[in-house]
């Protein structure tokens, strides 16, 4: 079980868009709510109205600066969750099998009732996308809302994540990458989508699309119809009006 | 080996039932469904369906559910047993409550209303509250208007009959350059966020104009960062480097603005006022006959550049003043903070997308005089903005500015620009004016707010001093169609312009986040006089949570939660339309609360009914409705006219129509809210487009149609002026007279914000902006929430990060005219290098909202509001110049200068205040099963 | 990352144990009866210690018995078994010091075989995570080994080997922490490979997701002071090898200079393995600015 499955065709996952990501944690907080009524235990929040408040989340957006060679800093704000790495090390560190990567499409899930708690797939994923349920006792981590994507009880509008249900942004979308006419893969050839942290040779099937090009030259000033010192207002006037 | 894994449940069961309803995290009002399992609530998604937000949610609506079952909920009539400020009560009856509270009105109704000060905070029922005042009979109500952005909201409806807010947005479908002025997040929250998401994802651009980079400037494609107060002078550079190339709309400005009007030049009473005929209309020079005509004259073509007898259009006053070196980019690059060539480059794109890539509609419509158009031409430059300039000392002119700029270039009410939602477009003159005749035992005379039109609606005593306890609508804030929630206190306490009795608040922290100055706020609330009584006499108090306000009220009403009670989002004030449509929704009870709690509008009503008030009682005396969704039903405003528009008569009449019993089921049916589509031809150029006018009459928006001209030039302001100038028999006080002058300038300009006498001293402007995910005070008793915000750092630009030697982990000492905090700090290089900022609302009060007295929130989070003062620092003339705009009283948060010195890391914020009692038990330590525990 | 005492205390005496077992199992030293009673328990008590300390850090422990499961992939399971071998194998070796009066051979070697694997798995539990450059390396298992080595050949008191592998501890000790020190930055994930921000420019945080903690940080951002890293450094080498192997010289062979050895190599085995968790840096932390 811990091995990886021979590769799927179908590859399914999240692009996200930075270039429109306001940073405004709708999807970190749908995701708490959907995980906390569906898949596996519910996701804990300790010493929840203390000095250290501290909960399980699947999905959580972070906030940087950039600072290009010329203008001012840029800020992004970065959604992140898991990547359902392709080569998966989070699954094949896991002693128990619990973590497992699903044959049939990609997604990485932790089966509850088999993890012990060893914490060291958290270790093995470079991405921060675990977090140990500090109630239960179990590993979390995104499920691509494999109890959403499927579900017959739900219409089939519905059938996606429920961060990208709620983005109000559009920042996330959900798709099959394994497939190159898919709506998401088109996204992610035309907007150059990258992955993360490429070096450690994870291969995320999650894409981010990088922000486009900002702050460019001011544009060329437009040029007066008259001048004004010379001909005043009045003649400035005549010049306006004359092709009204 | 084959690979096994295990056998999973795709499809499991999701709820047994879905309610759908409306959210109440924010002004926004998104149609949310709840799902619910074994009766509780289990998940709150977006619904689909809905006008505002089309399914999608932000992260305090998708976290509703910690809101319902928080700790911090009140949970029985509190009676205040220690003194104020203790947090100490004692759970009591319904009846008891309601008999304190009907004896303590019911004298002051018959000899005194006006001792009644009753003011709301984020209220979401102002026709329902401003009806019940009036039929009290106190001229003191308002909601929190006055706070917010009264700025934005008077400059739009003063310059073209509406304004941003959540009352207009842009034509997110067609626009191809959206500029944002000072927005972190707006009342229109997810529309915001879907509008940039489409555009952006279309490719169209986004500029962001903003001291600091954050949220929608952080994805905005260009940045302009821009000093605070300074919006309106680049506005006025923009506007200049148009006027200089032509680029402005002649067609539109002559057809649907005041810009061909004539501005009399004749030195008297009229001086400055507009020329019309007379029956009242605006005359205008056609230049087919080049004689004066009235504007709405069928085929008139007005003549932007006559000269009548010496009169001068008002296009001519407004080329004369903004063409002025004064309004040079190069002249004012310095105090905007941004760079010449980068204003002049603006302005540039703000043309070439106007005019070079104007758009076309192939949609016929016909005009108010009679005229019929094959197209709709549009100009696809929008804008949007809020409190960034509405809070600030300029911002009602910066306002105004901003919808001339839209207004000069053609793109207000045209394809690609920005749009009206109904009940809006609605000129100024279609709004009463504002009412303040008291007499004991019965009604006031008209509503309380509205727009005044001259120096005759002010709400002014014979006397001449103000009527209202907040000031508003005095020579102080002529305009001040919010009220001044954030005087109410200062002025009640203070016993000017005269002492009340009774504050009524619902909805409002204004014993922390929503008063300036907040520990003098506390200290007025517990002041005694020489008689040993609180010299606010009695305190009743509105809440749903343990908020820091709870302590300092004497009788409290406790809230059901948003899913426990019926609630109206009516088009009588502010509905959940869009720009093509007209909608309006409810609230309606998915759980019943586990608590001794009511709906606040239901306790109203029964509270009007013991006092007899008209409306609320039958002749013989017996309550008229039973409770609130009674009311929303039954209550009519005009015949065929009520709460909610939809579902009238048989079920089939939207806007007008008999009293449908059956109308809270079908809006649940529907979704929990009601729409009406604007037919095609209406879309655009809704002021003058006959098709809007008549669907809007027969929606019953309005009784007849309303067709108006945009004011470039505002009339009521010159008559401001005039007063000031010694004409009429309304005469401001000597004091305030060189004021009115300048705040009442009849075309837009610039002054320096007030704050900016400090800043020899004070160098430093300090901002605070709304996190995305909170909500004022009230996000903070949500568990998940505070693990987002749970404190706040103070955010500091390189450069005094640099001057200062700051480093990660520091602290610093902030210092105002004001007074001083000491809070922790962090770096952020996308800031204006003369800006410091935090989020707004974070810090908390030690005691409250259920929270342990060891809360980050309370040890390492803050306010800057204790460095703000609802006053300007002495001047030395001997007066106490508000800290508010001259003209619409809004409070000026964002003016606020500081200075800034560095101290090592502390534990505690500073200042700190001591514990406050509880009114609820202990939180449960952990929270293991989402709502269910 | 966070240097739990749980698993400070799991590879410290596990690994002491498994070396010690090694030395018997290979009839290095040869007790019997009560003293092989002792001194087997002695190992295996060691040993088990810090197996049963390994599993106090577990979320569910009574699932435990999962953890053998995937031994085809997974470097905890592999040590689950070997450990478990090791001790059923070195049993009836102990069984028969005690009782018989010689251990056995023919499951001596294999039971020291699988003793020293069992260290080199526990290693390879932390050398195998990419995302922890210092112990992605070969000085982890070399050092987990030589540890184990170093200290059961104090325990078995060889006072020449001890000194010897004291020396050999000490080098790759030194060895260790000077390559380690390097590795984060060769490895070459930063913040701009981390956010793929870096075709545009410096990347750094600017808010964390969070303003509390989480699950994440508390385990794998740990930041120590360089100053007491050095420190911690210095004690690690003097007390895991230099001052051993002066009290073995010096001191007069005795148990007593044993156990004050063994105590000495303890102490800076602690301080080496707090400090082998502390200043791993994972690259989870490039996300929360820790670098
Ligand atoms: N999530 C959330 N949503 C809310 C609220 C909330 O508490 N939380 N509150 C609601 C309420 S009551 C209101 S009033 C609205 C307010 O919504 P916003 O108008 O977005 O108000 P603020 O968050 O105060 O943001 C003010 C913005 O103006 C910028 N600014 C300040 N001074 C200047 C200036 O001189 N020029 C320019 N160009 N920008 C400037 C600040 O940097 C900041 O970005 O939000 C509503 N929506
Ligand atoms: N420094 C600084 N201060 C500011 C601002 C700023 O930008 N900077 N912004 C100002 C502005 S624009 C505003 S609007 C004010 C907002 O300030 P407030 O109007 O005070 O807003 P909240 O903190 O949300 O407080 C509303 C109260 O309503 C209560 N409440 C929540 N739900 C319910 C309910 O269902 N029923 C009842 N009865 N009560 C409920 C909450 O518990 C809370 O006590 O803050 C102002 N203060
Ligand atoms: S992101 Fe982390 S948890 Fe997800 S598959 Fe990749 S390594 Fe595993
Ligand atoms: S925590 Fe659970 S899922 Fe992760 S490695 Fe351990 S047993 Fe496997
Ligand atoms: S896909 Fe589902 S589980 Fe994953 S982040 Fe989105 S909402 Fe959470
Ligand atoms: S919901 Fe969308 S816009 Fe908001 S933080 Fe998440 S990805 Fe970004
Ligand atoms: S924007 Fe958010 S809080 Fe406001 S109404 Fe919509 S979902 Fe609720
Ligand atoms: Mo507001």
């Amino acid at each position: 079980m811990t091995e990886l499955p021979p590769k799927s065709k179908k590859k399914l996952g999240l692009v996200i868009d930075l270039d429109i990501c306001v940073g405004c944690h709708a999807c970190v907080t749908s995701c708490k709510g959907w995980n906390t009524e569906n898949y596996g235990v519910p996701l804990s929040d300790m010493d929840a109205y203390g000095a250290d408040p501290s909960g399980t989340f699947l999905n959580r957006v972070h906030s940087f600066e950039v600072q290009p060679p010329a203008g001012p800093a840029q800020t992004i704000h970065f959604p992140k969750s898991c990547l359902h790495c392709e080569d998966a090390p989070c699954v094949t560190v896991c002693p128990t099998g619990a973590s497992y990567k699903r044959a049939e499409d990609g997604i990485v899930l932790v089966n509850e009732s088999a993890c012990i708690g060893c914490g060291l797939c958290a270790w093995a994923c470079p991405y921060g996308a675990r977090e140990l349920d500090q109630a239960a006792g179990v590993m979390k981590k995104c499920t691509l809302c494999v109890d959403r994507i499927y579900n017959q009880n739900l219409p089939e509008v519905d059938r996606v994540p429920a961060c990208v249900r709620t983005c109000p942004a559009n920042a996330r979308h959900f798709g099959d990458l394994g497939d190159p006419d898919s709506a998401v893969s088109v996204m992610v050839a035309e907007r150059g989508g990258m992955d993360l942290m490429p070096e450690l040779g994870t291969k995320p099937i999650n894409k981010y699309l990088p922000p486009r090009l900002k702050d460019r030259p001011a544009a060329k000033p437009v040029t007066a119809i008259a001048d004004i010192e010379a001909t005043g207002i009045a003649g400035w006037l005549d010049r306006l009006l004359e092709k009204f | 080996m084959t690979y096994r894994q295990p056998v999973l449940d795709t499809s499991p069961h999701v709820s047994d039932e879905v309610r759908k309803t409306t959210c109440y995290m924010c002004a926004c009002r998104c149609g949310i469904n709840v799902h619910m399992k074994g009766g509780k609530v289990a998940y709150i998604e977006g619904n689909r369906d809905h006008p505002v937000n089309k399914g999608v949610l932000c992260a305090k609506g998708s976290s509703g559910i910690m809101q319902v079952t928080a700790p911090s909920r009140l949970r029985a009539p509190l009676k205040r047993v220690g003194p104020r400020g203790s947090g100490e009560f004692q759970e009591i009856s319904w009846e008891e409550a309601m008999t304190i509270a009907t004896d303590w009105l019911a004298p002051l109704r018959k000899t005194a209303p006006e001792k009644l000060a009753f003011f709301t905070g984020r209220d979401q029922s102002q026709s329902f509250t401003s009806w019940w005042a009036q039929s009290y009979g106190t001229p003191n109500y308002a909601a929190h208007g006055g706070f917010c952005s009264v700025n934005m909201a008077a400059g739009g409806i003063y310059t073209m009959g509406g304004a941003f807010w959540e009352f207009g947005q842009p034509d997110w479908d067609h626009t191809k350059l959206f500029i944002l002025f000072g927005v972190a997040e707006d009342h229109d929250s997810n529309p915001i966020k879907m509008g940039i998401g489409k555009i952006k994802t279309r490719g169209a651009k986004v500029v962001g104009i903003n001291p600091i980079r954050s949220g929608y400037n952080a994805v905005a494609d260009d940045w302009y960062g821009v000093t605070p107060g300074a919006d309106g002078l680049m506005i006025l550079a923009i506007i200049h480097e148009l006027l200089k190339a032509g680029k402005v709309d002649l067609d539109y400005l002559a057809m649907w603005t005041n810009s061909a009007g004539l501005v009399n030049s004749e030195e008297g009473p009229e001086k400055g006022l507009l020329l019309r005929d007379s029956d009242g209309k605006m005359l205008v020079i056609d230049r087919t006959t080049g004689q004066p005509a009235p504007f709405d004259q069928k085929g008139v073509r007005p003549d932007l550049g006559a000269v009548w007898q010496g009169h001068r259009t008002v296009f001519q006053h407004m080329a004369e003043k903004y063409l002025s070196p004064d309004y040079a980019p190069e002249k004012v690059a310095a105090r905007v903070g941004i760079a010449a060539e980068r204003i002049k480059g603006l302005a540039a794109e703000i043309a070439r997308v106007a005019f070079d890539e104007a758009i076309e509609l192939q949609q016929p419509w016909t005009d108010f005089r009679g005229e019929r158009h094959e197209t709709m031409v549009g100009r696809p430059v929008s804008m949007h903005s809020m409190r960034g300039i509405s809070a600030h000392s300029n911002g009602f002119q910066t306002a105004r500015a901003l919808h001339v700029l839209q207004i000069l270039i053609g793109s207000v009410e045209t394809p690609g620009g920005f749009r009206f939602k109904p009940p809006y477009p609605k000129p100024f003159d279609a709004h009463p004016v504002p009412h303040c005749k008291v007499t004991p035992g019965a009604p006031l005379d008209g509503p309380h707010l509205g727009y005044p039109r001259g120096p005759e609606n002010l709400a002014l005593k014979e006397d001449g001093s103000p009527a209202r306890i907040d000031k508003a609508f005095s020579w102080e804030n002529p305009l001040s169609a919010h009220g001044l929630m954030h005087m109410v206190i200062s002025n009640a306490h203070a016993g000017v312009p005269y002492k009340i009795d009774t504050l009524l608040l619902y909805m409002a922290n204004m014993a922390w986040n929503s008063t300036m100055n907040t520990r003098q706020v506390i200290e007025m609330l517990t002041d005694k006089g020489e008689d040993g009584e609180y010299v606010i006499p009695r305190i009743i108090y509105s809440d749903a949570y343990s908020s820091e306000m709870v302590a300092y009220a004497d009788l409290i009403l406790p809230d059901t939660t948003y899913l426990e009670r019926h609630d109206c989002i009516s088009l009588l004030d502010r509905p959940i339309c869009e720009a093509d449509g007209a909608a309006d929704a409810i609230r309606w009870p998915v759980i019943e609360p586990d608590r001794d709690v009511r709906g606040f509008q239901s306790v109203m009503l029964d509270l009007g009914a013991r006092l007899g008030l008209p409306g609320m009682v039958k002749d013989d005396g017996t309550p008229k409705y039973a409770d609130y969704a009674d009311y929303i039903v039954n209550h009519e405003r005009r015949p065929g006219v009520g709460p909610l528009a939809g579902f009238r008569g048989n079920g089939d009449s939207f806007g007008r129509g008999a009293v449908n019993p059956d109308q809270l089921k079908r809006y649940i049916d529907n979704g929990g809210f009601a729409i009406n589509h604007v037919p095609h031809e209406a879309q655009y150029y809704k002021p003058w487009n006959a098709g809007y006018q008549d669907w809007a009459v027969s929606i019953g928006l309005y009784d007849k149609p309303l067709p108006y001209l945009f004011s470039v030039y505002s009339e009521p302001m010159r008559r401001f002026q005039l007063a000031a100038e010694g004409h009429g028999t309304r005469q401001p006080p000597e004091h305030l007279r060189a004021q009115l002058k300048m705040a009442m300038d009849p075309l837009p300009a610039w002054y320096a914000p007030f704050g900016d006498a400090e800043a020899a001293e004070y160098p430093i402007h300090a901002l605070t902006q709304r996190p995305m995910a909170m909500y004022h005070s009230w996000g903070t008793q949500n568990a998940w929430l505070r693990q987002i915000h749970g404190r706040n750092p103070l955010y500091l630009p390189t450069a005094i990060w640099k001057q200062h030697g700051f480093s990660d982990g520091d602290w610093a000492r902030v210092t105002s005219p004001h007074g001083n905090i000491t809070v922790p700090v962090a770096l952020m290089a996308g800031l204006n290098e003369h800006t410091i900022w935090t989020w707004n609302a974070i810090g908390k009060r030690k005691g409250a909202w259920a929270l342990d007295a060891d809360a980050p929130e309370a040890t390492k989070g803050f306010l800057l509001n204790h460095l703000i003062h609802e006053l300007l620092p002495p001047k030395g003339d001997g007066l106490r110049w508000a800290n508010s705009d001259p003209v619409t009283g809004q409070a000026a948060w964002f003016d606020l200068r500081v200075k800034i010195e560095r101290v090592e890391p502390q534990e505690q914020t500073l200042p700190d205040f001591p514990v406050i009692k509880s009114p609820v038990p202990k939180a449960p330590r952990n929270r293991l099963w989402g709502g269910e525990k | 990352m966070h240097p739990a005492p749980s698993v400070i205390v799991f590879t410290v005496l596990s690994g002491l144990g498994f070396g010690f077992l090694a030395y018997l199992g290979l009839g290095l030293i040869a007790p019997t009866g009560l003293n092989a009673f002792l001194i087997y328990g002695l190992a295996y008590g060691f040993a088990v210690i810090g197996l049963a300390a390994s599993t106090f850090h577990l979320g569910n422990p009574q699932r435990a018995w999962r953890a053998f499961t995937q031994w085809r992939t997974s470097w905890l399971s592999r040590e689950g078994w070997t450990s478990v071998i090791t001790l059923l194998v070195m049993a009836p070796v102990a069984l028969m010091a005690i009782f018989v009066g010689f251990p056995s051979a023919t499951l001596g070697y294999p039971g020291a075989a699988m003793a020293l694997i069992t260290v080199f798995c526990t290693s390879m539990i932390y050398a195998q995570l990419k995302t922890v450059p210092r112990w992605n390396h070969w000085t982890t298992p070399a050092l987990f080994m030589a540890f184990a080595l170093t200290g059961g050949a104090i325990l078995s008191g060889m006072t020449d080997l001890a000194v010897a592998l004291c020396v050999i501890l000490a080098v790759l000790l030194v060895v260790g922490y000077a390559l380690g020190d390097g590795r984060f930055v060769q490895r070459g994930s930063t913040m701009e490979t981390a956010t793929g921000l870096g075709r545009i420019g410096k990347v750094r945080l600017f808010e964390p997701p969070h303003t509390g903690t989480n699950y994440l940080m508390r385990e794998m951002i740990h930041l120590v002071g360089r100053k007491h890293a050095a420190r911690l450094r210095v004690i690690s080498i003097l007390f895991a090898a230099v001052l051993p192997a002066l009290a073995l010289l010096v001191l007069p062979a005795s148990i007593a200079t044993i156990g004050f050895a063994v105590a000495l190599h303890l102490i800076g085995a602690f301080a080496a393995r707090w400090l082998f968790f502390a200043e791993a840096e994972h690259v989870v932390g490039l996300y929360y600015g820790a670098r």
